[in-house]
């Protein structure tokens, strides 16, 4: 079970009432954390537990829920050949989280795609600016209250409706 | 002496060699690039937004359209992360084949890789060879597919058809024919003058750097990093296989274009072991309310009919949760984050292409070399824009 | 025939329009120009098995050498503007074709970021659908470009100055 994944009890021996939740289902193992420490909890993961290999950075919009976004990042562990995927809910009133760009490159880019596209600030981010969507693009696209077509044209429906 | 400045210059995105719509903008001493800067997003298509309105059959064909030059492996980092959702068993049939057609895949997606590496640098020949053989792998996609390139072959629970007549046959011309295909381009590149000049000492890269900016696949193995995920975290029966992982040594382009020739190689030598492997049986798992029913069914019973319009214009259900799915693709690592919550249509699906985050180091692989060197780089990340922006 | 012919068999009687439409349609030069998964395509067109070079058609790196555009791939509004760009640099007369689902209505990709068929910006001459064609549906479509090319009128008048050159009647 999770809570015996060597990873979750170092997190919750150090972060203690920062993790929020842990969780495992289809073999992977899930922890999410509050998002103040995540650049620490990330720290610890690379720097004591091994997983030096970041492999992505993304965000889910939970339309509805008190903290709207959920920031998701998988690690890898080269050595150990295993994954943990840790997650920070993001409110959105307050849309902003530490970026780990710091501790590795990989999220320099990645980050910039999810501020792009789900309008997620990054703190400290080197160079936060739009990556696939022009520069003067209103909105951010895959935010659930963001049309499939955009704003401004009709869904085609067929040539019967 | 003469004052220098530094000059800025634009590639692309209509330029031959950026491979599809990429855009660099190079600051230029002299010849030398001091920094660079790529402009991506000309492709963005809007796939994992247009997932979460599509059920999880509709959504394989988008996968296809990624990276356009390994349908297959794009299909089956798809399905199965959903079967993890679903918690479904393959028939072993079914994944020997996934296995056969995505090491065909592989080769398919490195004979592009070489002929348009070789021509950027101008090897022409390479090109017109490596397309040419590639077309033996498109005639054997369109038998199975009916398509030369969107196979869409793949199902969620297996695969759509049975194999068709003759492919024995026809897989064994291509592993016998092959080894030969591939000590030519060797043949033409590997001892060539210039072919040495262009790629040793170009676009060095550490395997610290490497592992810091992420890079995956053959990019890494370049570097000296001994990482495959398809021996080290195997999915669909590759635990089965012998092959061998190349590894370089001077992390530079000839590296990593002769760790991509070897993995030609032990490709063809899985798809040998693989086809001895191949026995008859089902090819879609005991799923009814996830597979479709056998075509006999649908069109000689009415609860076949009626099963077949409820999976195709409803979808079906899958378990809440969230599930991270990556593969051996040929370019690097491919991902497949799947979230669920519960309905017949994904709620959020990531994919985390290869090229997307390889193309992020370019800014270091290409810093202090020439402007000419750079084409030999976008070559040897071997990216495909469509992956990139999705 | 009946007249007496001074040069023999050397000598052909054919209007100036045929001529000029002779020499553009047996050497198309398209612009090097992919987009996305139809441009695969459009190079296996060009290589070794189908080998484009047969009808005279070159690509060309440069939209100023050439005088054809295939639209390969997807049109996102980004690109957009760049697409533009590259055809007005063509030089006059030039021709469009809109290869594949994509080009030709926005295809699968009914989104925000997907510009819904290239004609909305650039007047495209030969719709090939398929997604992507296959290299042959490629060709048929580069030879009805070239029977549509053979039956303009007044090519010869526009090319000297004098009015406008008249395309055929769809």
């Amino acid at each position: 079970m999770a809570e015996n994944n060597r990873a979750v009890v170092m997190l919750k021996e150090r972060f203690g009432d920062c993790v929020l939740d842990c969780k495992e289902f289809r073999g992977e193992v899930t922890v999410t954390v509050k998002k103040q420490r995540i650049v620490e909890v990330l720290k610890c993961l690379r720097d004591d537990l091994r997983y030096n290999f970041l492999t992505d950075v993304t965000a889910v919009d939970y339309l509805g829920r008190d903290e709207r976004f959920m920031v998701v990042y998988h690690l890898y562990s080269i050595p150990n050949k295993d994954r943990i995927r840790v997650k920070a809910p993001v409110c959105e009133a307050d849309c902003s989280i530490d970026s780990a760009s710091g501790l590795w490159n990989t999220a320099n880019w990645l980050e910039r795609e999810a501020f792009d596209l789900m309008g997620i600030i990054f703190n400290n981010h080197p160079n936060l600016v739009r990556i696939l969507m022009t520069d003067d693009w209103v909105g951010h696209p895959l935010r659930k209250d963001y049309p499939l077509q955009g704003p401004d044209r009709e869904a085609y429906k067929g040539r019967l409706s | 002496m003469a004052s220098t400045e530094i000059m800025t210059l634009n590639m692309g995105p209509q330029h031959p060699s950026t491979h599809g719509v990429l855009r660099l903008v190079v600051e230029l001493d002299g010849e030398v690039i001091q920094k660079i800067t790529p402009h991506i997003g000309f492709l963005h298509r809007g796939v994992e937004k247009l997932s979460e309105h599509r059920t999880y059959h509709q959504t394989l064909p988008l996968t296809d359209r990624l990276d356009y030059l390994a349908p297959m492996s794009n299909n089956l980092g798809y399905v199965l992360a959903v079967e993890k959702l679903l918690d479904l068993e393959i028939p072993e049939r079914a994944q020997t084949v996934r296995v056969i057609m995505n090491e065909l895949t592989r080769l398919k997606s490195h004979l592009v890789w070489i002929a348009c590496h070789a021509l950027d640098i101008g090897a022409m020949t390479v090109f017109i060879y490596a397309f040419r053989e590639r077309e033996k792998v498109m005639d054997l996609y369109e038998k199975m597919s009916g398509a030369r390139m969107t196979s869409n072959y793949y199902r969620i629970g297996g695969l759509s058809r049975e194999l068709p007549a003759g492919f024995e046959k026809d897989v064994q011309e291509i592993v016998d024919t092959f080894p030969g295909h591939i000590d030519t381009y060797e043949g033409l590149l590997t001892k060539n003058t210039i072919w040495m000049q262009r790629t040793i000492g170009n676009g060095v890269i550490s395997a610290e750097d490497a592992i810091d900016y992420g890079i995956t696949g053959p990019a890494l193995r370049g570097s000296g990093v001994d990482w495959d995920l398809r021996r080290d975290n195997p999915y669909s029966g590759y635990e089965n296989y012998q092959f061998e992982v190349p590894v370089g040594v001077n992390c530079d382009t000839y590296d990593r274009y002769k760790v991509r020739l070897v993995e030609m190689r032990q490709s063809i030598k899985i798809i040998d072991q693989a086809m001895k492997r191949l026995k008859p049986g089902p090819i879609l798992a005991d799923a009814p309310q996830v597979c479709y029913p056998p075509k006999e069914s649908v069109y000689n019973s009415i609860e076949g009919l009626i099963h077949h319009f409820k999976i195709a214009s409803e979808g079906f259900p899958v378990p809440e949760g969230e599930v991270y799915q990556g593969i051996e693709a040929p370019k690097g690592e491919l991902g497949y984050y799947i979230v669920s919550d519960g309905g017949t249509k994904p709620y959020r699906m990531r994919i985390r292409p290869p090229s997307f985050v390889n193309l992020g180091a370019i800014e270091k692989m290409a810093k202090g070399s020439m402007l000419a060197d750079l084409v030999a780089i976008i070559g040897t990340l071997d990216i495909v824009l469509g992956e990139i922006d999705r | 025939m009946g007249v007496d012919q001074p040069l023999g068999d050397n000598i052909i009687a054919t209007s100036l329009d045929s001529l000029v439409n002779w020499a553009r349609k047996s050497s198309i030069w398209p612009m090097t120009f992919g987009l996305a998964c139809c441009a695969i395509e459009m190079m296996a067109t060009g290589a070794a098995k189908h080998d484009l070079d047969r009808f005279g058609i070159i690509f060309r790196a440069s939209p100023r050498q050439a005088d054809c555009i295939i639209i390969a791939g997807t049109v996102t509004k980004k690109m957009l503007p760049v697409i533009k760009t590259v055809y007005e640099q063509m030089p006059e007369p030039k021709w469009v074709i809109a290869m594949g689902a994509c080009a030709c209505s926005g295809g699968i990709f009914d989104t925000y970021s997907v510009v819904q068929g290239i004609d909305e910006a650039l007047p495209v001459d030969v719709y090939i659908p398929g997604c992507p064609p296959r290299p042959e549906a490629l060709l048929f479509g580069l030879m009805k470009l070239q029977d549509k090319i053979s039956k303009e009128r007044n090519s010869f008048g526009s090319a000297i100055g004098l009015g406008e050159r008249l395309e055929p009647a769809a």
